[in-house]
């Protein structure tokens, strides 16, 4: 039964989701329901304090641990776009890169900039 | 009287190609194949996501078994990711007394991110020879893959292909994303995680979860609020654009 405690801390990511599923649809937010589950998360473990041997722990920690995994199947669908992708693939590539480089870019700068300012 | 035993092979493999068991099965072993890789190289480049999609991709197209039938088994997989965007509130948790006071950067930082990133997607793609619809495929991809998908469809896209574009920036992210941030001279980790989060959202997350505590919570909280500032920001800047 040591599995317990992760089995309990995934029911209560499935719960919190679920709250932020419904939440979003009865309100009529245009926000994702799994961010907002994640506020709801937050709160709960901010609220509850766990220690590092609880199922509030060890679950998540559990699915944070193979995140790269939960990509994959959607990854995977760049073999159905493989026409598309070699018939434009100078504005795909151009486009994808240069935003991810200049998105990575200003983020980390103004954060970076601002928290030094922050210190002073 | 039939025989007992006979010889199927064409029957089964059409049971099996149709059989979610296929999907799952490859999906973890190539994600398996793609840590075990990574931990005997130590590579960045060799990011288990990056050898899976490779590996399975590869199958899929030899073997011919299409995408949506893969997806029968594999879509079980996708579906953690819900789950597993709630339990990024773990590392923020862990973090929460450098969360708080750094509000100000942090929701200044992810909206000037977002805008930029929202803004040279649709620019570069069209300077570039990109039509509309590529336009407005490429336009939502720094969000993680749920809300993506989600803008792609509302704003005239092309969903699946957003999906794999916003996965391509989370491989890049985890691949090149740390060294970038080292020339560029940023070494703040919480900079460093808010850029990456921003930038490649849960997959770069996951590489900065394994650089660095602060590193990962700062991730993990960008990719939160990217989410929102791009389902946000979207529609509006479509506007001028």
């Amino acid at each position: 039964m040591s599995d317990l405690p992760v089995l309990k801390g995934v029911l209560v990511l499935l719960a919190c989701q679920l709250a932020g599923e419904v939440v979003v649809r009865l309100l009529g937010l245009d926000v994702p329901g799994p961010v907002v589950g994640m506020v709801v998360f937050l709160v709960v473990l901010r609220l509850s304090r766990p220690r590092p041997s609880s199922s509030l722990v060890r679950g998540p920690a559990v699915l944070l641990d193979h995140l790269q995994l939960l990509f994959v199947p959607a990854g995977v669908g760049v073999i159905v776009y493989l026409h598309e992708l070699r018939a434009d693939a100078l504005p795909l590539a151009a486009g994808l890169w240069l935003s991810w480089l200049l998105g990575l870019a200003v983020t980390g700068a103004v954060v970076a900039s601002l928290a030094r300012l922050g210190r002073k | 009287m039939a025989p007992l035993v006979g010889w199927h092979p064409h029957e089964t493999w059409d049971w099996l190609s149709r059989s979610p068991l296929l999907g799952i099965t490859l999906t973890l072993a190539a994600y398996a194949v793609g840590r075990w890789a990574h931990r005997r190289t130590g590579s960045p480049v060799l990011q288990p996501v990056l050898v899976a999609v490779v590996l399975v991709g590869g199958f899929l197209l030899a073997t011919g078994v299409p995408y949506r039938d893969y997806l029968a088994g594999a879509g079980f997989i996708g579906f953690w990711l819900g789950p597993a965007t709630v339990a990024l509130a773990l590392p923020l948790h862990h973090e929460w007394h450098l969360v708080r006071r750094a509000a100000v950067p942090v929701l200044t930082g992810v909206v000037a991110g977002a805008l930029v990133s929202i803004t040279a997607a649709v620019l570069v793609t069209r300077i570039a020879g990109g039509g509309r619809t590529l336009q407005l495929t490429m336009a939502p991809k720094a969000a993680t893959t749920p809300v993506s998908i989600a803008l792609s469809t509302q704003i005239g896209g092309l969903p699946a292909l957003t999906a794999v574009l916003t996965i391509l920036a989370g491989i890049t992210g985890a691949v090149i994303g740390p060294w970038v941030l080292d020339r560029l001279g940023i070494r703040d980790p919480r900079a460093r995680g808010l850029a990456l989060g921003a930038a490649s959202h849960g997959i770069g997350t996951s590489r900065a979860l394994h650089e660095d505590r602060t590193e990962g919570a700062f991730s993990a909280l960008s990719m939160g609020l990217t989410a929102l500032a791009t389902s946000i920001l979207v529609p509006v800047v479509l506007l001028f654009l």
